[in-house]
């Protein structure tokens, strides 16, 4: 299973000099198996250039969206698949509890936000509400639940013969949890996350923002790496930086979480671009 | 033990911080919190109880009639709940872990999270006069 980062941001693109390192593209992963199976998980701005990269002979995509937040779904106006005709894009993602996922994704792709309608796309479009049973796209198998992020959000859990990869980008376990991070049935994405290969995981904040923003949805550094302890990963990726965090500035967050992190867990740097392999 | 759904995690949250008595159970029955302010009319805190299966909480509890008669499960409003996906409320008397009697008032809700699932019930209730 490859992995490659597309895109880290969380809540706004950051283009700009003092990003350039990690990023400015918001969510978007992309996953490939063996098989050539194709995942892509959420449809941020990323996903722009991961489209560019994918072979023109691509007969099958799986989006995953974790949610709609706008900073997961922007770029899937600016994905080639959906403009081709006979190309099968699989939608997975989270309906409300009065509108379905398709219902809801027409609002965003549809006028005045966007000048082009999900109806009117080429492509051969199918929806999959999440969360859902454990399902297989290729030699993949998903798994999804329902995470502690405002409004309907779910995370990923996905595995082949070779491991597992967790991916829970917009998440604030400490919410809701009785007596963070030490136990595990109260809290939040623990069994999406438990044993994992990879973990991508929500680190936003830094311990002074959290406390004014608790409640958002987000985890700061400290929790993202006590999250990842509790269980039990063996690598964790930090993801979804603020807009507002410099390469400087994330540089620092990154050296000193790598240090709380270890020896349990290996921390590394959710830089746009890097690749990784289970 | 198997991780919590979302909303029952958050449901327990909010309800450590509210001031009414409320009681938690999973689609079973079972029970999976209560909070502090329910722990004086239990009888008990919860840290000391944990979770229990309905068979245990209501032959703990012990809920009775006026006359001290067994109210029937069947009669009690989280199992109506349970059975019927509807609101319930009733009043009747139980038997605290302290080995007090108290007369309550309780009202339940069902616990339905996103795409229908069903994740139990709430119940709020207080201690009234008979």
């Amino acid at each position: 299973m490859k992995v490659k980062l597309w895109g880290t941001r969380g809540s706004l693109a950051a283009p700009g000099a003092e990003t350039m390192r990690y990023g400015g593209n918001t969510a978007c992963v992309q996953v490939r198996g063996d098989d050539g199976t194709i995942l892509v998980l959420d449809a941020g701005t990323g996903i722009r250039r991961l489209g560019e990269n994918l072979p023109r002979d691509t007969k099958r995509v799986d989006i995953l969206l974790t949610h709609l937040h706008l900073d997961h779904i922007q770029g899937l106006g600016f994905f080639w698949p959906l403009e081709t005709p006979n190309l099968e894009v699989h939608i997975w993602g989270p309906s409300s509890t009065t509108q379905d996922l398709r219902t809801r994704l027409t609002r965003y792709l549809s006028p005045p936000l966007f000048p082009v309608r999900l109806r009117d796309l080429p492509c051969k479009l199918f929806f999959h509400e999440t969360p859902c049973d454990e399902c297989c796209i290729g030699e993949f198998t998903v798994q999804s639940a329902m995470v502690a992020h405002p409004g309907p959000t779910v995370g990923y859990r996905i595995h082949n013969f070779a491991g597992v990869l967790a991916y829970i980008p917009d998440h604030e376990p400490a919410l809701g949890a009785q007596k963070f991070p030490t136990q595990p049935a109260w809290t939040s994405g623990f069994a999406l996350a438990a044993d994992a290969d990879l973990l991508i995981h929500d680190a936003q904040y830094t311990r002074a923002e959290y406390l004014e923003r608790i409640g958002w949805g987000h985890s700061s550094y400290e929790q993202f790496v006590q999250f990842a302890r509790l269980a039990r990963v063996k690598t964790l990726v930090s993801f979804h930086h603020d807009p507002g965090h410099t390469d400087e500035m994330l540089d620092r967050l990154t050296e000193q979480a790598a240090r709380s992190a270890a020896p349990a867990v290996k921390m590394v740097a959710g830089l746009e671009g890097a690749e990784f392999e289970i | 033990m198997a991780q919590k759904e979302i909303e029952i995690i958050l449901t327990r949250q909010l309800a450590s911080y509210l001031a009414m008595p409320i009681f938690i159970v999973d689609p079973q029955g079972s029970l999976v919190f209560y909070n502090e302010p329910a722990e004086a009319i239990l009888g008990k805190r919860f840290e000391e109880t944990g979770e229990m299966s309905q068979d245990e909480w209501v032959r703990l509890f012990a809920p009775s009639d006026g006359k001290g008669n067994a109210v029937a499960l069947d009669r009690l409003p989280l199992a109506q709940v349970l059975a019927n996906s509807r609101p319930a409320n009733s009043n009747f008397w139980i038997r605290g872990m302290d080995s007090i009697a108290r007369h309550i008032e309780l009202f339940a809700f069902p616990l339905v999270g996103q795409t229908n699932r069903n994740l139990g019930a709430v119940a709020i209730f207080w201690e009234t006069p008979a």
